[in-house]
Order: C-alpha cells, then structure tokens, then sequence
C-alpha cells in the first residue's frame, strides 16, 4: 500500500473504503495491459457500489482481454482534506494509482445532483477542468448514465458523452480509443471518429447559438458529427452481460445484497419520469436465465439478501414464476428475497406477503398525486380502490408501518389535489382501525412529498417548476390539513430540487456556472449537509444568468431544447401529445395493453411487444 | 461437529476492516463454501462466531483467532485452504483445529510496534524508551470498560519488551498482557510521545505477532 496513503488513513471515517482489496476485485498484470479504464462514480462509495449499472460495466469491461478497469469514488469531506493536505492525487482501489494516469477516465452520473463531485474528482486527480485545457489523446474524459440525456451542463468539461446503455458501447469506443493510441491519432481526431459510434455525442463538434432572449437559436454539427445521436439499447437481455460474480465490498454498502434485473424499462409510462422514457422499450430477462443467476451469485458471494430490482417489478411477467422459482433455494440457504418497487395492487400484496414470512418490514408506496384527477394527468394508473385495498391487505396482514409518497406542483395541481393527499393518509388511518389484525404495536404512516422537477424526455419537458413561495405555500397547505397523531410528515428541502430543476434542462452556459460554484465550495450537492444554495445564486450572479430561466419558465412547442440533438427513440410529438392529454386528464393505456406509437419500437426493428 | 478454531492473518489493505464488517466477511466467507455455521437459538438466530481478541483497525496481526461452531463435519486440514479461495486480499486462514484452551485463558501477546521516523531515528531514542518502559510506572490516558478515559499505570501489563534499531525504524517487540486488563500495543507509542515528546514517531505501525496463554507457550 502507498506509504503517503497508510499515513493519513487512521485520520478518517470508514477507511476501509478508500483500500480495495475485496473479494472479487479485479487485478490485472499491468505488462498485460494497453487500456487502462478509470471507472468514476461522483459519489460515495457506499453509494457507488450499490449501483447494479456501475457492476456490470465493471464486468464488461475488465472481459476484455488487455483492459483493466478500476474503481474510482469521491471521497467524503474529512478524505478529501487529507489528500489534499498531503498532496495525494486521486487514485484508483485496484491499483493505487493516480487516475491522471489512466488512458480513459470514465463518468457513470445518475443524477445532476453530482455534477460538481465529478469537477472536483477531476480536480483531485490533478486535471484541468475543461476538455479545451486537456489537449492530449490521453486520459479521455468520458461519461455517461441517465443524467447525460441532457449532457449540456457538463458539456465543456467532458471530451464525450455515451448515451444509453453502455454494454455494447463502452467496448466499442475502447477499441476505437487502442487503435487511436497504437496509431498515435490526435484528440481531435480521436473524437471525430468517435462520434461515429452509435451513441457516441460529442459535445465540442456542436456549435450553438442563441436569441437574444436567452433560448437556443441553432444547434450545428461540425466536422461531419451526426445530426441526432441517438441512444444505445441492450437488445436481447438474456444474452447481455449479467455480474453473477462481483465484488463483495468489506465493508457495510447501502444495497448491501444480490441484485437481480428482471427487467429494463418500463411499460407505465408515468408522464413526469425520465426512466419511464428513456429506458424504453420493455426488455425482461427469462425466468430461467433469473433464478441461474440468482443461484450463482448467492453462492458465489455468500449474501443473504436477494432483491429483484426494475423500475416497476411488479409488471415482470413471470414474477410468480420467478419467485417459485427461487424460494425452496433461498429458504436452503438462507438467502431473504425482497421486492423493491411494488405497485399497489392485490398481486403484488399476495406476492409480498408470501415472501416477507414473518418480516414486516416497512411498506412503500407511490401514489404521487393527492386526486384521481391529476393522477389521471400525469398517467399514474393506480385508484384510491387499488391503494385501499393494498392497505387493507397489509394491516389484515399485520404490517404497521407504510410510507406515501407524492410529488407537489404537478403540472395543473390545484390546492384540492394537495389537499386530497392528506385526505389519502386520513383515510389510511381508517383502514387501520377497521382492519389491523394487531393494533397494539401502533399505526405509523410517513408521508413524504418531493418539488416536481420537470425533466428532459418527458411529457413535462416543456412545464416551468412552480415557484419557490408558491411550493413552499402548498407544503404548509398541506401540513396543515394533516392533523392525524400517526402521519408524520416530510417533505423535501426546496433548495435541492430547485437546483435539479435548473440543471436537468439546462444549457451548456452553465458550464461556467457549475464551475463558478464548485470553486466556491459545491462539492458533494448530492448530500445535504455539504449542499448550500447560495453558492449557487452567488455564481449564477456572477456569470450573468438567471436561475428562473431554466427553472421557472415555461418553454414554447418549438423551442429548439439544448439536448435535441440526442434522442432515446421517443418522438417529440408522442411527447407533446402526451402532454396535451395530461391537460384533459385522459389516461394513456400501458404499452403491454396497447402500443401508443411513442417510437421506441424503431430500436426493436418496429415491434416492442411480442407476447 | 463441536467448536472450532481458525488462525488467520490479517494485513496490509485488509487492517482497515473493521471489527463488524470482518465478522460479516467471515460469515460470508463460509457461505461461499457452502459451510452453514450454527445459530444461535431464540428469536433472533445469528450465527455462532466470535473472535477471541477484537483487532483495531489499522493494525495487523499473524494470529487472529476466529471461533465458530457448524452444523455438519468439515475436514480441518483442508478447511483454511477453501476460505482462502473466497477471501479479501490481505486475510489469510492459516491453521483450523478444535480449541484447546477457552479464550479466557488467552494471557499475552507478542507483538511489534514501529516507530517510524522519517529524517532518522534520533540518537540514543533506544536506550530511553527501554528505560522508559522498563522503568517504574508508565501513566497514560486509557479506555476502561465503561468507555470513560481514565489514567491507568500500564507498566505492569508490559512483560517483555526488546528493542532493534533499523533505518528510519525503532521496532519495539514487546509481550504485553491480552486482556483483564489487556494493553492496546499502540499506547507503547502513546507513552513515548507523552513521556519523550522529542523522540514521537511520524508514524506508528503495530502487527500482532502471537498469542499466548499463562505459560508463555503458544495459545490454542
Ligand atoms: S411506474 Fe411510472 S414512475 Fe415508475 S418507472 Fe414506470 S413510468 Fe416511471
Ligand atoms: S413503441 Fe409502443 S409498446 Fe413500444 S415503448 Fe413505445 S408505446 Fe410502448
């Protein structure tokens, strides 16, 4: 271990996540190297290894023979401070060594919330910021993940962007990136031929202009970069790389278990949510392929925790399969499965209740909106009916505890709809005393709101985010209606969501933003207590913009968008359609029940659905 | 099968697994052989494991002692080979056999504290520390049971103590007493730095050399 690293080691939290060294880590012989791939998660590593996307790109690319990819995490605060004090760069868990040595360093953001912990990795490893002071071939600044739909925020920063999924397109630009160092290509170069791989954006082959009210005049592709980039898609999950053996930290993660992917995408298509878009169309695994690799990673790994993981696993059509499948070998050995993401259905109460035998861990569930009305608007096919019939089952069943979760500031949400989410939780409450088949333990009910935040890629794209003091009077409106002794209720700082509102949609002169802010301290945003607002403000001030414009406004139907050169297969039109009807409250059936012609088939050669 | 006894070393990236964590990795270490610890009894069964002296984190050692108890018959000899097919880098099983002694009985350590000094070691640091240590009484700032601070007189717990002077290094070999009280090796190093503030260390590295039980001989 570097002598400087074992130094500064008993100075800070958790140390055992800054070693590597785990069981199932790969190292390579660097003789038998010529890429070598930093693989960057710009969050903690509690965080990082917790996300199933990060482990199978892990896998993907450390199959490829003469490609060793590492690990890289942010480090938290007190780290941070130490490395820094020592003059230690940013380095990798496999090997040790500096990430401003490796050939790629590559970026898996999920969320606009972690923009600035990528500036500062970045920083730390001793790099300059922009891609323009980076003049080398070598190391290449990649990212991707759901956050780079909209790359533009970022734009400056990052050499390229991969959009969509990155299984088949990570080895692609690897390979491209070999060739490029064994024939001594220039980065230039290097990024012209990139951007001919599928997926592959580019921000620096784009040149945009503006009107002079702030929106984007042109868009133009240079140097003969494509003129959309659209996403990259796994065809055929049974046939796609699944990380049955992965890296066991030694330490205590946040989803610290096997996580089996039933399924990509999603067939609901809830108008507020980016995943619900842009994962499409539905892709599911075989049952078969399913309990195998559940069965593989138990014992390769020694977990006891299984979770079947999707966006909305109760729609995988061979659940009940799938979990008769594996029950006799989890009860073996000892393994507890659980199913995160449940509708609030009668299936899915019988499914948990089978499952959960005796563990009465607390229930989630999603309503989102306080009326049928807008949960009709914004596509979230579930009736009071359904969710009171799931509580039913629930407190017959002896669960006590149940979390609600609603968004406010919806686009057309009036105080009635707010309202009428305290009269769900009323009536939860009703539900218990009627049917608890224990009330001794005591009713707790949660019900936690979060601000709207219009995103890229959705029916809402265009919607403004309502204001500050209109948010924060609905919060109170609603805390107010709420007067049962067992809801408690929380709701979101506004602070974060009105940053995320900015940054979703945001155009690529937040660049000089973004940096502006993380020089003067934002960092780690994603946490609470490292995030401040006023950073924020402070540097909007000085570069001259205004934080309203991207978060407040309304766009117009023919706004060119900054990220309209990507596209995830879902068509504008499908989109805007989607939004005139969440005006009139019309529901859009799911895509299993009939195809809405959205667009995504044309990655599945034309026909998403077949059985 | 009955009770059973795993030495194992733990070092270099491994020392900063921490006491819980490393009992979580041992449990999981077995599953993936396909061992089934036995659990305990009652309404939260956990499995039957323990080790006999908690390592701090940060420090290594060549003698950590894991106790456990299975279900089935496993063949000791070839056991600590199959652990260490599963294993985090830095955590070896070295021997398994049936207890000889309860841990109670575990008396001293041996053990090896290096004091680093990065310019040099300074003169005659080697003579004071021995004089240090094997002098009257050593005062120093400890945890007690309770978790509260407490001055305790940790001369008596030292019984043996050698020294050897390398480049850059002062390696103080030391048995000190393992437990009822039992002495953390590091605050040999907190006593120089109290006592001999001139000679404190840049860096102190402690590795656990073995385990002994009353009679000085080998603990089992
Ligand atoms: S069910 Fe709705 S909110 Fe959930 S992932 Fe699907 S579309 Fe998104
Ligand atoms: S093309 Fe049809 S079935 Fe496929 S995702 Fe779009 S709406 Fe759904």
């Amino acid at each position: 271990m570097d002598r400087r690293l074992e130094r500064i080691l008993p100075k800070v939290q958790k140390p055992a996540r800054y070693v590597g060294g785990e069981y199932n880590a790969v190292m390579k012989d660097k003789a038998d190297v010529d890429v070598r791939f930093a693989f960057c998660f710009p969050d903690t590593y509690e965080i990082g290894m917790s996300n199933l996307g990060f482990r199978i790109l892990y896998g993907v690319m450390n199959d490829m023979p003469g490609v060793w990819c590492e690990r890289v995490f942010a480090p938290w605060t007190d780290m941070e401070a130490e490395l820094r004090g020592n003059g230690i760069p940013l380095f990798a868990l496999e090997s040790g060594d500096s990430v401003a040595d490796f050939d790629i360093i590559g970026f898996s953001v999920g969320y606009e919330m972690a923009y600035t912990a990528m500036l500062n990795m970045l920083d730390l490893a001793g790099l300059p910021l922009r891609s323009a002071d980076r003049p080398g071939l070598s190391p290449l600044v990649v990212a991707g993940g759901t956050a780079m739909y909209n790359a533009e925020p970022v734009a400056d920063f990052i050499d390229l962007a991969l959009i969509g999924e990155g299984e088949d397109q990570l080895p692609e630009l690897i390979e491209l990136y070999r060739r490029a160092k064994k024939e001594g290509w220039d980065k230039p170069r290097f990024l012209r031929a990139a951007c001919r791989i599928g997926g592959v954006y580019v921000p620096s082959l784009y040149d945009v202009t503006y009107h002079k009210d702030g929106t984007i005049a042109a868009i133009t592709p240079l140097d003969g970069a494509p003129e959309r980039v659209y996403k990259r898609v796994v065809h055929d999950m049974d046939k796609s790389y699944y990380p049955a053996r992965t890296i066991v930290p030694s330490t205590e993660i946040v989803h610290d278990r096997v996580t089996l992917e039933v399924f990509r995408g999603c067939i609901r298509g809830c108008r507020f949510c980016q995943a619900g878009y842009v994962y499409r169309p539905v892709r599911n695994r075989s049952v078969d392929q399913l309990i195998q690799y559940g069965q593989e990673a138990v014992r390769d790994s020694g977990y006891q925790e299984m979770t079947l993981a999707s966006l909305s696993t109760s729609d995988y059509p061979g659940l009940v399969r799938l979990c008769d499948g594996l029950s006799a070998f989890c009860e073996d050995h000892h393994v507890n499965l659980s199913l995160p993401s449940l509708r609030a259905d009668n299936f899915s109460m019988e499914l948990m209740q089978r499952l959960q035998n005796g563990r009465k861990a607390g229930l989630t569930f999603a309503p989102e909106a306080g009326t049928q009305r807008l949960r009709d608007a914004i596509n979230k096919n579930v009736t009071e009916d359904e969710l009171t019939e799931s509580l039913k089952t629930a407190f017959s069943g002896g669960w006590n505890s149940v979390k609600l979760y609603f968004m406010l500031g919806l686009p057309t949400e009036t105080d009635e709809d707010v309202l009428g989410i305290a009269e769900i939780a009323k009536h939860a409450v009703h539900t218990w005393r009627e049917y608890a088949s224990n009330k001794n333990r005591g009713l707790r009910i949660t019900v936690s709101t979060s601000w709207f935040v219009p995103k890229p890629f959705t029916a809402f794209q265009w919607e403004a985010q309502i204001s500050r003091e209109e948010y924060e009077r609905r919060v109170k409106l609603l805390r107010e209606a709420i007067t049962a002794k067992a809801v408690t209720y929380n709701w979101h700082d506004g602070d974060t969501s009105f940053l995320e509102a900015i940054l979703a949609r945001g155009d690529r002169r937040l660049c000089k933003v973004l940096e502006t802010a993380f020089r003067k301290g934002a960092k780690l945003d994603a946490w609470s207590d490292c995030f401040d607002l006023n950073r924020w403000l402070e540097a909007f001030a000085e570069c001259g913009l205004d934080p309203a414009f991207y978060a407040n406004r309304e766009r117009s139907r023919d706004e060119i968008m900054p990220w309209s050169v990507i596209s995830c297969y879902v068509s504008d039109q499908y989109l805007w359609h989607q939004r005139e009807l969440a005006y009139r409250s019309v529901t859009t059936p799911d895509c299993r029940t009939q195809c809405g012609g959205c667009g995504a088939s044309c990655v599945e050669g034309g026909e998403c659905y077949r059985g | 099968m009955g009770k059973l006894r795993l030495f194992f070393v733990k070092e270099g990236r491994a020392a900063y697994i921490s006491h819980l964590d490393l009992l979580r990795t041992f449990q999981r270490v077995f599953l993936r052989e396909g061992i089934v610890l036995r659990h305990s009894q009652g309404f939260h069964p956990h499995p039957i494991i323990s080790f006999a002296m908690p390592l701090p984190v940060g420090q290594e050692s060549d003698c950590e002692i894991l106790d456990f108890e299975t279900n089935g018959d496993i063949d000791t000899a070839a056991l600590p080979a199959r652990l260490n097919s599963g294993m985090p880098e830095g955590i070896a099983a070295l021997a398994c056999a049936e207890p000889v002694l309860p841990v109670r009985e575990l008396a001293a350590l041996s053990c090896k504290v290096d004091l680093l000094y990065d310019s040099c070691v300074p003169s005659g640091a080697a003579e004071k520390i021995a004089a240090l240590l094997g002098g009257g009484s050593v005062v120093i700032q400890k945890r007690t049971k309770h978790k509260s601070l407490a001055d305790v007189d940790i001369r008596p717990m030292i019984r043996d103590l050698r020294l050897e002077e390398a480049p850059g290094v002062l390696r103080l070999y030391a048995v000190v007493s393992a437990q009822n009280p039992g002495l953390n090796p590091a605050l040999l190093a907190a006593a120089v730095e109290k006592y001999l503030p001139e000679l404190s260390p840049d860096f102190v590295r402690v590795r656990r050399l073995a385990v002994l039980d009353g009679s000085g001989a080998s603990f089992r």
